[in-house]
């Protein structure tokens, strides 16, 4: 029977769609645990050096390391993490959004934005929108290793030492659970000292080798570990986005399709019933 | 019964130790030290080599570490490697290999050739060796 053709072959080519998104949403699944995993095994190491750095905050050193001396800004850096692949909802955009609000407050200082892009996404939507990218890493995967910033991240910090930038930032997405994340601007240097109450007694570090040489490699390396870890988890943010983005599609493709069978079921009573009313009034004709 | 303190190693990627320990010896970058509790808060970097610590039922366990900083306080020693593993899980073949290609390299230097690039390579695997080495006295005890 001819009827409804049209209808048939939407709703196979819809059904095909929803194939494909409920793969990508198993696979993202199955990805986002492994990416959650890897943001588990990094945490004591980015808590204990954030640890150590504070205590060298709190400490009455002798050396007053250049990254906890605060400067007038003048120009601020941002690291900007974004995944390298899209279809996964709000996240890169929400983010970006975030970026330029943080940007734009600079701006009425009068402080003008240079900016470091990971990530393919970021990459391409800063240079539409007209950011000053002065660094860019995009291709990193789904196993993010520390090698695979420590360029970008060097880029950003010889800035700042030869004072391009006054005040470095990281905005990343915070992964707050597999519903929720939330996009975050967390200043990076000069470095803000915690309050801990207990050690806010008179005492130093006794420093081997000499104070400057060994705080250099300690604040490079606390910020490459920030930097990562922002990496990581917001990996686990795009696994997690893009799950609940094919969970939507997938449920919205089925939605569809209901209501296209209801259409084809309609058109093809229709066109019995006008067939019956045909014969029976040819019959009753002759 | 013994003072105690808090340990923990930490590489970027993964946490390799944590708990309380008696004492540690680890390869400083001027030269090895032994860290017992109420040490003087210290700050140092760390060379590629060997981490020796007695736990608090006064096992002796080996890491190896490729570099990286600790930091001490009275109360315990924070360890931030760089890579960080167990001197069981390493290979001492390929420890040997790797100082020997290195030592190789060295010797019939070319023109794109690295020194400090390979003089690092040529520390790191003989920190290895020697974490195995201690390893290796260790067991026969």
């Amino acid at each position: 029977m001819a009827v409804g053709k049209e209808i048939r072959n939407q709703i196979k080519s819809i059904k095909n769609t929803q194939k494909i998104t409920s793969a990508m949403e198993m696979v993202a699944a199955s990805k986002m645990r492994k990416a959650q995993d890897a943001m588990q095994l990094g945490k004591p190491y980015a808590t204990n050096i954030r640890n150590v750095v504070s205590h060298i905050a709190n400490a009455n050193p002798e050396y007053k390391h250049e990254y906890m001396q605060e400067r007038p800004a003048k120009r601020v850096g941002f690291i900007v993490v974004s995944s390298d692949r899209g279809l996964c909802g709000g996240l890169n955009i929400n983010l970006f959004k975030a970026t330029i609000n943080a940007m734009k407050s600079w701006h009425e200082q009068g402080a003008g934005a240079d900016i470091c892009s990971i990530g393919a996404k970021a990459a391409s939507f800063f240079n539409n929108y007209g950011g000053n990218v002065v660094a860019s890493v995009r291709n990193i995967g789904e196993k993010p290793t520390v090698a695979d910033v420590i360029g970008a991240v060097k880029v950003m910090i010889d800035a700042y030492n030869t004072q391009k930038i006054d005040r470095l930032f990281l905005v990343s997405n915070e992964f707050v659970n597999t519903m929720t994340q939330k996009p975050t601007v967390q200043q990076l240097l000069p470095l803000l000292p915690s309050d801990e109450k207990d050690l806010k007694h008179h005492w130093d570090y006794i420093y081997e080798p000499a104070p400057k040489e060994l705080l250099d490699g300690l604040l490079t390396r606390y910020i490459e570990s920030l930097v990562y870890q922002g990496v990581v988890e917001n990996n686990a943010c795009e696994q997690a986005a893009r799950m609940i983005a094919m969970k939507n599609a997938t449920d919205n493709a089925g939605d569809i399709i209901h209501e296209l069978q209801l259409v084809y079921n309609k058109a093809r009573q229709a066109a019995i019933t006008q067939e019956l009313s045909e014969i029976v009034s040819g019959a009753a004709a002759v | 019964m013994a003072m105690t303190m808090h340990c923990d190693i930490a590489s970027t990627e993964a946490r390799i130790f944590s708990g309380r320990i008696e004492s540690l010896v680890c390869t400083g970058s001027l030269g090895d030290m032994g860290i017992l509790p109420g040490h003087a808060p210290l700050l140092s970097a760390l060379s590629p080599g060997p981490v020796r610590l007695v736990t608090q039922d006064g096992q002796e366990q080996i890491f190896y570490v490729s570099g990286g900083y600790v930091e001490v306080q009275p109360g315990g020693v924070n360890i931030l490697a760089d890579t960080a593993i167990r001197a069981d899980d390493m290979d001492e073949v390929a420890a040997e290999q790797a100082k020997r290609d290195v030592e190789e390299a060295i010797a019939n230097r070319n023109a794109e050739f690295e020194y400090s690039r390979a003089a690092t390579q040529l520390a790191e695997a003989a920190a290895q060796i020697r974490t195995i080495q201690q390893l290796r006295k260790k067991l026969g005890q």
